[in-house]
C-alpha cells in the first residue's frame, strides 16, 4: 500500500493583512478620504474654527484667506450673512454622513431580504418580488424623494426614509440575481446534500458569497446618499432651515455666484471628494474581502 | 436484516411535463449493508441520476420506491429527510473543485456539517473536523482547516470531501465519480481512502463511474447500467470474467488494457446502442399507452 500522506506544499493561511495588502491604493484612498469625512462629522464641535450659525455682517463674503482681502481668522472665508464657510462645510458633514450610514445600511437590509426571498424561492414569489422592482424603479428616483419628503415633511428622518424606499431595489435586484447564481453551483448542492434547509444554506453557504458584491454596492449606495440628500437640501425639503448641509450652501451660494464663488465651489468640492472616496474604499473592501480574486 | 438501500421500479424524468425526458426506466437494484457495489455505463446511461434520485436533487421521480434500511425515502416528510442526509445517507461528489464553498475556510465547513448533525460547539467541530482531516492522512491537518479551497490541491479538496462524507458515521455512501476529475495517481490514493473508511465505519457504498478498472480494483458487486435501465448484474468478478450481456461484453473490448496491445480495442458497436435505445424508447411508449 502505498503511502497516503499527502506532501504538497501549503501557502500559509491568508491572513488579514494579506487582504488589506490586495486592496491597493484605491483602499487606502478611498479609506482616507471617507475617514477624513467621518472625523470631521464627529469632532465637529472640536474641529470647527466658529459657531456655523453665527453671523457678522461686518465681514460678509470675504474671500479666503489666502486670497487678497482674506482674513486669517476665516480661513476659507465666509458666506453673505459673514458666517465662516469651513465651520459650515464641517457641520454640514453631520448630515451627510448620518444619512449616507442609516440610510444606505436600512436599503440594503431591506433590499437583501427581499433579493435572498426572490432569488431563493423562485416561481411566483420571484416574480410579484421582481414585477414590485421593475414598477419600483420606472419612477424617477429623486422625484419620488421630493414627493415623499414634501408628503411625510421636511427633516433627517424624511430624506433617510425616501432614500431607503427609492433605493432597496438596487440592492434587492442584485442580491437576487447573485442568489440564483450561487445557488446553481456545486457547493449549494452540496449544502442541500448535507441536509441543511433553505435557510441554513442561505445564511451559511449563500451570504457569504455575496459579502465582497453587498460590502461594495453599499459603499457606492452611501455616495449616492450623499448625493440624494444634497438634492433635497439644495431644494430645500431636507432638514431644518438653519442645520447647515451642503446642498443648502450650494443654494445659497448660486445667487451671489459671481460676486463669491468659492461660496459655491467649496461645498460642491466637499461632495465630489466625499462620492469619490466611498466609490474607491467600496473597490478597495471588495478585492479584500473575497479570498478568491477572480471577481 | 434490512437493506442499506433498495430501489424498486425507479422511474424519473427530468425537466417540465411538456418536454420531460426519461432518464431512469425503472430501475431496481439492492445494496446489502457494508456492501460496495459499482453503477458503470456510458454517459446518459443515468448513473449520476440513480445516485441524485435518492438524494434530493432536482429530479422528479415518477415512479418506483427508495428505501434506506426500510423506510421510504421518497414519501418521507422533508425534515425527517433532511436528519438522514449528510449524516447517515452521505455524498461524494464529483467535482472536487466545485464542491466546497470559494468563501469559507475549510474548517468552517466541515464544522457546519459537524454542528448541523451533531451539535457541537464551535471549538468542538473544529476540534473534530481536524482529526477526521487527520484520517484522511491530510498532514497538518489544522493549518488547512484555516485554508480556503482554492488553496489547496484538487487531491486534497477531494480528501477534504471524502472526510466529510464519512465524518457523522454513514451507513450508506454514494460516490458519484469521486475520481473522474482527478488525475491517475491521486484517484489511486483517494480510492485508497475511501476503502479503508468504507471499512471502518462499515458503511455501504454506491460507486458510480464510468471506468471499469476502478470496479474491478474496489467494488464487490456491479450493476451495468444503459438508456435508464439494468442490463446486467451480478458479483465484479463474474460478470468482468463472463459477461452475460452483448453490451457489457463490448463495454470491456473497448476498455484499453495494459496486457493487450491498443489495435485489440475495439468500440462498442453503433448498431448494438441503437437497439438498446429503441428498446429503450419503445419502453416508454408502452409505459405511456400503458395504463389506460
Amino acid at each position: 500500500m502505498v503511502d497516503l500522506a499527502l506532501d504538497s506544499a501549503l501557502g500559509p493561511p491568508s491572513s488579514w493583512i494579506a487582504g488589506l495588502k490586495r486592496g491597493g491604493p484605491r483602499l487606502w484612498v478611498g479609506a482616507a478620504l471617507v475617514s477624513v469625512l467621518v472625523l470631521a462629522a464627529l469632532l465637529a464641535p472640536l474641529i470647527a474654527p466658529h459657531d456655523p450659525l453665527e453671523q457678522d455682517l461686518m465681514s460678509a463674503q470675504l474671500p479666503p484667506a489666502w486670497v487678497v482681502g482674506g482674513d486669517l481668522a476665516y480661513w476659507l472665508g465666509t458666506d453673505s450673512l459673514g458666517r465662516c464657510v469651513l465651520s459650515r462645510l464641517i457641520y454640514s458633514a453631520r448630515t451627510a454622513v448620518a444619512v449616507a450610514l442609516i440610510a444606505a445600511s436600512l436599503a440594503a437590509a431591506i433590499g437583501i431580504a427581499f433579493g435572498l426571498i426572490a432569488g431563493s424561492f423562485g416561481g411566483w414569489v420571484d416574480q410579484a418580488t421582481s414585477r414590485l422592482i421593475d414598477v419600483w424603479m420606472a419612477f424617477p428616483p429623486v422625484l419620488l424623494s421630493i414627493v415623499l419628503a414634501a408628503v411625510i415633511g421636511a427633516g433627517l428622518t424624511s430624506v433617510i426614509a425616501a432614500i431607503v424606499v427609492v433605493d432597496w431595489t438596487r440592492f434587492a435586484r442584485v442580491v437576487r440575481a447573485e442568489t440564483m447564481v450561487q445557488l446553481q453551483r456545486d457547493y449549494a448542492a452540496a449544502a442541500r446534500v448535507i441536509g441543511l434547509s433553505r435557510s441554513g444554506i442561505l445564511r451559511l453557504e449563500i451570504l457569504p458569497n455575496l459579502i465582497p458584491l453587498v460590502v461594495t454596492l453599499l459603499a457606492v449606495e452611501m455616495g449616492i446618499a450623499i448625493l440624494v440628500e444634497v438634492i433635497l437640501s439644495f431644494v430645500g425639503i431636507s432638514v431644518a432651515g438653519d442645520t447647515p448641509t451642503w446642498g443648502g450652501m450650494i443654494a445659497e451660494g448660486r445667487q451671489i455666484v459671481y460676486q463669491a464663488p468659492w461660496i459655491m465651489a467649496l461645498p460642491i468640492g466637499c461632495i465630489i471628494t466625499s462620492v469619490i472616496g466611498f466609490n474607491l474604499l467600496g473597490d478597495g473592501l471588495r478585492l479584500v474581502l473575497d479570498p478568491v480574486q477572480r471577481r | 436484516m434490512t437493506a442499506a438501500l433498495s430501489v424498486q421500479g425507479l422511474q424519473v424524468a427530468i425537466g417540465t411535463d411538456a418536454s420531460s425526458a426519461n432518464v431512469l426506466r425503472g430501475v431496481s437494484l439492492d445494496l446489502q449493508r457494508g456492501e460496495v457495489r459499482g453503477v458503470v455505463g456510458e454517459s446518459g446511461a443515468g448513473k449520476s441520476m440513480l445516485g441524485r434520485a435518492v438524494l434530493p436533487a432536482n429530479a422528479v421521480i415518477a415512479a418506483g420506491t427508495i428505501q434506506f434500511e426500510g423506510r421510504d425515502l421518497v414519501a418521507m416528510p422533508e425534515p425527517e429527510r433532511r436528519s438522514l442526509l449528510g449524516r447517515r445517507i452521505a455524498l461524494i461528489p464529483q467535482d472536487p473543485m466545485t464542491s466546497l464553498n470559494p468563501v469559507k475556510r475549510v474548517g468552517g465547513q466541515i464544522a457546519i456539517l459537524l454542528r448541523h448533525h451533531l451539535a457541537l460547539s464551535k471549538r468542538g467541530a473544529l476540534e473534530r473536523a481536524a482529526e477526521l482531516l487527520a484520517e484522511v492522512a491530510i498532514r497538518e491537518p489544522r493549518r488547512v482547516l484555516e485554508l480556503y479551497p482554492h488553496e489547496i490541491s484538487g487531491g486534497m479538496r477531494q480528501r477534504v470531501l471524502i472526510a466529510m462524507a464519512f465524518a457523522c458515521d454513514p451507513s450508506l455512501v454514494i460516490a458519484d465519480e469521486p475520481t473522474t476529475a482527478l488525475d491517475v495517481t491521486v484517484q489511486r490514493q483517494v480510492l485508497q481512502l475511501v476503502e479503508r473508511l468504507r471499512q471502518r465505519h462499515g458503511a455501504a457504498v454506491l460507486f458510480i463511474t464510468h471506468d471499469l478498472g476502478v470496479v474491478a480494483k474496489i467494488c464487490r458487486t456491479m450493476t451495468v447500467l444503459h438508456a435508464g435501465r439494468v442490463l446486467e448484474e451480478g458479483e465484479t468478478a463474474e460478470v468482468l470474467a463472463k459477461p452475460r450481456h452483448p453490451y457489457t461484453r463490448a463495454l470491456l473490448a473497448a476498455t484499453p488494457r495494459a496486457d493487450r496491445p491498443a489495435e485489440a480495442l475495439r468500440p462498442v458497436p453503433p448498431a448494438l446502442i441503437e437497439n438498446l435505445w429503441s428498446e429503450a424508447h419503445r419502453l416508454d411508449r408502452l409505459v405511456v399507452a400503458g395504463p389506460a
